[in-house]
């Protein structure tokens, strides 16, 4: 594709947005004088800003460009990520695991694994996360630098290093109330950027009659039933009837069940925002406040990969068309910056960079403070300087932000060097995240769980999804990176996807069979450490005194009622 | 004393109100072909002001700037 020309008044926006982004940090550094106020926020979060934070925090490159892309390749089946996948696992993060975490004063997701296990479970977790956010954040950085090379003909060095820098800036002052303030303003110039896009794009296609009319001929071209990418289920019956491959059993129980579930009320990095919210309601409204907009939100990233989609393969007036890759298949990553560069003008232009811009920075954030935290509070005051005073691990963690940053942008080069060890990379980390959920679901529902049960469970189901990896391959693949690393394979899966969400399936239910028998062979934890900790021995937070719409369990049910809507009307 | 986050929200949004509104009076009708004749600078212009404007008062309503 050609390069967008930007004018004077987009690049005076950009410069507008960077200079609001560290404004806030500046204000706020004023009112971080502790290591509390600069890792939690000093629990002072209202629940609005929370909610609008933890969605934001998980809106970086990867979720934006993605689910564009995905939206293109696969439909309104990449709805599921968000209607049976991250909007249930808000809810019962809310409802059900937010007395536990927010209620147990930890720290953060490991601290409460050493408060309900011990401290080997622990160590597992906060080193492998505190990698992991490391190496996605690096990941991030390189898919942006690219990104804005093609787009606009941006070095890599300058995209890469001024956003790397303003991000180090506006933490380094005001640590993670900064980071939450700024999600929240890049939650508000996303949805700002993406309406409009979303707007003439529909325009162009002739509205969702029009849109479902040519991806009809589409599908029917790619030897689809005609709704195959406008109907979210009804195709689901037979992996072979949908482009994205899978049947409705791995849709439900991987996509829903292990990976959306473990994502969301496990990861620190989104738990993080919860946990900084002003009181125990606040902290459980926060992911169902964000539930709201994050069902709504297919229409801001996944629509417009499908008129993308629509326009390429039919035609349309206005001649939008996504560019071929050398291999002949369609360049899907790049959706919302052909649709940016074609229907905006001057103006609008460096409102829908910014948003792109803003959300590749709200993702790289939220990285982060989540690794600043966990280095901080579970690695080196767990076992390097248990002593540390206040004063001290104020400071180790603005060391930490600087580190950390400086991390990813080394894996962001490294990432140019060598594609496939970040392939690698990010295999071995969903191995060991898989398995997580079991562990949090047996940890806060089950009292007899034990430590040696926890870690023999996460240490067997990361072990099973490398074998499940190693012995099975999606179609069409060489063995290797994409799996049958093992042995040749014993099962091939019609995609990648399939393959991800079985490997999932089996990660969990590895960790979980193996989690309860282990715990049953060792000794019981005493009742007196585990209470605050466990569901059957824990007073349930009283909110019955407030409106309905203050209360976590009427609110969850309305987001799970309004979901359900969205899935039959795009059944 | 904690920063309100409606103040630069606010701000920044009724300020970038007014540089789209501008640019949608200003600019020639040719910039509107590619965003399908429309002239979504004022459009959008307008809505982002009023955005930002209507943070600014919820924000001066509360007083203080306490952040909830």
């Amino acid at each position: 594709m050609t390069t967008v020309e930007l004018g004077v008044l987009d690049y005076a926006i950009l410069a507008l947005y960077f200079a609001v982004v560290l404004g806030i940090g500046v204000v706020l550094q004023r009112s971080t004088r502790s290591a509390g106020d600069f890792f939690q926020s000093g629990r002072r979060i209202p629940a609005w800003v929370a909610g609008l934070a933890f969605l934001s925090a998980n809106l970086g490159a990867q979720e934006v460009i993605g689910m564009a892309a995905s939206g293109a390749k696969y439909g309104i089946a990449t709805s599921h990520f968000y209607w049976i996948g991250a909007v249930p696992a808000m809810v019962f993060v809310g409802v059900f695991m937010m007395p536990f975490y927010y209620g147990s004063r930890a720290r953060s997701v490991p601290e409460y694994l050493r408060l309900r296990f011990d401290e080997k479970t622990r160590a597992f977790n906060a080193v492998s996360f505190a990698a992991m956010t490391v190496v996605s954040s690096g990941i991030s950085m390189y898919a942006m630098g690219i990104l804005l090379g093609v787009l606009l003909g941006w070095s890599f060095d300058v995209s890469v290093l001024v956003s790397a820098a303003i991000v180090l800036a506006y933490i380094f002052l005001g640590g993670l109330t900064s980071a939450i303030y700024n999600e929240v303003l890049q939650f508000f110039l996303i949805v700002a950027g993406f309406v409009p896009l979303v707007w003439l794009g529909l325009e162009d296609v002739g509205g969702w009659n029009g849109l479902v009319t040519r991806l009809a001929a589409t599908a029917t071209e790619h030897g689809y039933a005609s709704g195959a990418y406008t109907q979210s289920w009804r195709h689901l019956g037979d992996a072979a009837a949908n482009p994205m491959g899978v049947e409705w059993f791995g849709m439900a129980m991987g996509l829903g069940f292990v990976l959306s579930f473990g994502y969301w009320t496990t990861d620190f990095l989104v738990v993080q925002r919860a946990m900084a919210a002003d009181s125990m309601s606040a902290a459980r409204r926060t992911p169902l406040i964000a539930a709201f907009p994050k069902m709504l939100f297919p229409a801001l990233v996944i629509l417009p990969g499908m008129i993308a989609l629509a326009l390429t393969t039919q035609g349309g007036a206005s001649g939008l068309a996504l560019p071929v890759r050398p291999d002949g298949t369609l360049d899907y990553d790049l959706t919302i910056p052909v649709m940016l560069g074609h229907y905006f003008p001057t103006g609008m232009l460096g409102l829908g960079l910014t948003a792109l811009l803003a959300s590749f920075m709200s993702g790289m954030a939220g990285n982060v403070t989540a690794f600043n935290t966990v280095w901080t509070y579970d690695i080196y005051q767990a076992y390097l300087r248990t002593d540390a005073t206040d004063a001290h691990l104020l400071r180790m963690g603005r060391i930490a932000t600087v580190v950390g940053i400086a991390l990813s942008v080394v894996t962001a080069y490294a990432t140019t060097a060598f594609n496939n060890i970040m392939d690698l990379l990010q295999l071995v980390f969903a191995f060991v995240n898989a398995p997580l959920f079991a562990t949090f679901l047996l940890g806060m529902f089950w009292r007899r769980a034990t430590g040696h049960g926890a870690f023999a469970g996460l240490v067997a189901g990361t072990a099973a999804a490398a074998l499940h990896h190693g012995l099975t391959l999606p179609g069409g693949s060489m063995p290797g990176i994409k799996g049958a690393w093992l042995a040749e394979a014993l099962r091939v899966y019609p995609s990648e996807m399939a393959q991800n969400f079985n490997t999932a399936i089996a990660a969990w239910t590895t960790c979980f069979v193996v989690t309860i028998v282990v715990s049953v062979a060792t000794r019981p934890h005493e009742e007196s450490a585990l209470r605050g900790l466990v569901w059957s021995l824990t007073e349930r937070p009283r909110d019955t005194g407030e409106p309905w719409w203050r209360r976590p369990a009427p609110l969850g049910v309305g987001m799970l009622a309004l979901t359900l809507a969205l899935n039959v009307v795009f059944f | 004393m904690q920063l309100d986050i409606r103040l630069p929200i606010g701000g920044l949004f009724a300020v970038l109100g007014v540089l789209l509104t501008a640019q949608g009076l200003l600019a020639p009708a040719s910039a509107n072909a590619r965003a399908l004749g429309h002239n979504v600078n004022l459009v959008w212009g307008l809505v982002l002001l009023g955005t930002g404007l209507t943070f600014l008062v919820l924000a001066r309503r509360r007083g203080g700037g306490a952040g909830g």
